[in-house]
């Protein structure tokens, strides 16, 4: 799915409106368009550098620091796994590795059919009920492998 | 059927119990009264922390606040029928919460209201206490202040345990137009969740905490730099932030001090190195997190290159209380270097798992087997992680160790943001030497090699040794020397304390690396 010229100029100069009059304001900016499409798409770049005054590997640089920010946009569901020590001290490379055979992906992944990403976190501060994660956006914690199967069966993720 | 008055239940907003279906019960208890006309007041308060009994519901009866949990949504009903919004019993009644064990002994000062108050209720906040910190500093001279957190024996509990006091002395004497007070809640240790129970529990207190430190330092602006991973937090915040607006607890001339002091969030991206001073600062000025060198301290040069006080969020949210009640009520508490309280947060394969905050003094072993009650798993504790994923792995036979800063720095161990993670026997911790430096690969900054190039190198050479290939001894010999590098040669923490866990995994347990 590629975003029209005209979504993504629109989703820049409304962020670059927004915080108009505040000092560094790059990272909101960036927060604020992906809010809205989902990523920062690549043809973003030179407009948001270019809308600060900055050039555009300037920008580029800042997005590709940060986990946070994609280039493309997720799939339809997103499974946010922690993997960091609380949850691995509960058994979550089992459940890891459990979420990659189910959904058929490997971290940082799409599936082909759009359905599911599946991205590792590290922490969600959720430590006394390992293994967390973050489902569509919504914080799980005691997380096993049946509340994984019943999220991708319910999206139809052929198993 | 006679009109009832109105019963306040309390079922906890707080992420954490969010995530053990709070939401649900909430829901479910809402619908299940208005179809039986029974009017309750529902209050989304944070968690008391005794995270195993969530979602811990709280009924208000005659005779005092009467728990129940971990309730689910399908408990609702039943729990209606057995007369729970009367106190009355039911297999999931707890009684007074704070009679509970795990609560009776704690000291709670810093989390205090967490649990106890509605989050976005400032009215709530000032009747337990609240705002008594600021108008105590409204009357006094700045330097007053300084000289009370001086005076506190405050120690930074984002993990550098730097004096607070001093901090606050090097901003205030500095002369410049504008200076700022920079929140730290990128809260991104493994085992770590105190920050985020204060600003989804009780956010007025660090609202507080901040303003406080504007008075004193001379800072009109504040930021909180909130990791994006904390949704939760994000609108407790943002609706507490709007309240103290509104009710002039800040923004201009607040409370009729002639003073000015307001506060902006601004979200983090997911990187843990913006835990950093310097790279939080870099960050929020919209760039990439790199640390940088110091000097210049932030203190004298931060945030938009001007003087900044930059604490955590348990820092800045204790300052209210040290004000209200005075230097030497905080002071008395702890011991040696580490006065006050600390906040423990207790995770990983533990059986009851949560916040525990006690003054300084409590060992390993008390927390977790006291508190704790041993692994979830029922297993033997093989390992305990303290101070987070740059934090040393401490074996059975260390635990007796307190729970302060200089106890565990003689042990080459870090207290850190306090977090205490337990694993079982089953733990590999070859494997979780391996995790400590892919993580610090996943998030050096990039800025300096030792940290940049060494974890990458160290993450190799523990596969040669997990996979046993070549020579072992030599293999494990070269990963002490990497360490020595990267904790010698490193800019900052990240990759200066990676060799903590790795050293730690490798001094206790070195049978898992043959």
């Amino acid at each position: 799915m590629s975003l029209a010229p005209a979504a993504i100029e629109r989703s820049v100069n409304n962020a670059v409106a927004r915080t108009r009059g505040e000092p560094g304001p790059l990272l909101e900016i960036l927060h604020a368009v992906q809010n809205d499409l989902g990523c920062i798409p690549p043809e973003s770049v030179a407009l948001i550098a270019a809308a600060l005054n900055l050039s555009r590997a300037e920008v580029h640089g800042v997005v590709s620091f940060y986990h946070h920010f994609r280039d493309h946009p997720a799939g339809e569901h997103t499974i946010q796994l922690c993997r960091a020590e609380a949850c691995q001290s509960m058994q979550g490379d089992a459940l890891a590795d459990f979420a990659k055979r189910r959904l058929q992906l490997g971290f940082g992944e799409t599936r082909k059919d759009g359905k599911v990403t599946l991205e590792a976190v590290y922490c969600l501060g959720n430590c006394a009920c390992a293994p967390s994660a973050m489902i569509d956006g919504q914080l799980r914690g005691r997380v096993d492998a049946q509340a994984l199967a019943e999220c991708a069966d319910a999206w139809g993720v052929p198993s | 059927m006679s009109a009832r008055a109105l019963v306040t239940v309390f079922v906890p907003g707080d992420a954490g119990a969010v995530s053990l279906g709070a939401n649900a019960v909430a829901d479910v208890l809402a619908r299940e009264c208005r179809r039986r006309e029974i009017p309750i007041r529902l209050v989304r308060n944070g968690s008391r922390g005794l995270y195993w009994l969530e979602p811990l519901v709280e009924v208000v009866t005659a005779a005092g606040r009467v728990a129940y949990g971990p309730v689910r949504a399908s408990d609702v009903p039943a729990l209606l029928d057995a007369g729970f919004l009367e106190g009355r019993p039911h297999a999931l009644l707890l009684g007074d919460i704070e009679n509970h064990e795990w609560l009776r002994n704690q000291q709670r000062v810093t989390a205090a209201r967490i649990g106890v108050v509605d989050p976005s209720d400032i009215d709530d906040y000032i009747a337990h206490g609240g705002y008594a910190g600021l108008q105590a500093a409204l009357a006094m001279p700045p330097i007053e202040i300084v000289r009370t957190v001086i005076g506190s024996g405050l120690r930074g509990r984002g993990g550098a345990a730097f004096p607070s006091g001093t901090k606050w002395q090097t901003v205030f004497e500095q002369v410049a137009a504008q200076k700022y007070v920079a929140c730290n809640a990128d809260e991104g240790d493994s085992g770590t969740f105190a920050d985020r129970m204060l600003m989804e529990g009780d956010p007025f207190a660090l609202i507080e905490g901040m303003t406080i430190a504007g008075l004193a330092v001379g800072a009109t602006q504040g930021y909180i730099y909130l990791r994006v991973e904390y949704p939760h937090a994000a609108r407790a915040l943002a609706r507490a932030l709007h309240v103290a607006r509104e009710r002039g607890y800040l923004g201009k001339n607040l409370r009729d001090s002639g003073r000015d002091f307001d506060i902006a969030v601004r979200l983090g991206a997911g990187a843990y190195i913006c835990g950093e001073e310097t790279s939080m600062l870099e960050s929020l000025q919209g760039r990439r997190g790199e640390v940088r060198v110091r000097p210049p301290l932030p203190a004298v040069k931060g945030l938009f290159g001007e003087p900044t006080l930059v604490h955590n969020v348990v820092t800045l949210a204790t300052i209210p209380v040290i004000l209200a009640r005075g230097a030497t009520a905080y002071r008395e508490l702890g011991a040696g270097q580490s006065r006050g309280t600390v906040l423990l947060q207790l995770g990983g394969n533990v059986k009851q798992g949560g916040l525990v905050e006690l003054a300084f003094g409590l060992t390993v072993r008390q927390l977790v087997y006291g508190y704790g009650g041993g692994t979830a798993s029922g297993r033997p504790v093989r390992a305990v992680q303290v101070g987070g994923p740059l934090g040393a792995y401490l074996p059975e036979s260390e635990l007796d160790t307190p729970l302060e800063y200089e106890a565990l720095s003689a042990r080459s161990a870090l207290l850190g943001h306090a977090g205490v993670v337990v694993f079982d026997d089953t733990v590999d911790m070859a494997r979780m030497a391996r995790f400590a430096l892919e993580f610090c690969a996943i998030e050096s900054c990039g800025k300096c090699a030792p940290c940049r190039i060494g974890s990458a190198r160290g993450v190799e050479l523990l596969d040669r040794i997990i996979a046993k290939q070549g020579n072992g001894d030599a293999n494990v010999a070269l990963l002490a020397e990497l360490c020595d590098t990267m904790q010698n040669g490193s800019l900052c923490g990240l990759g200066g304390l990676t060799p903590f866990p790795v050293r730690s995994a490798l001094k206790h347990f070195p049978e898992d690396f043959r």
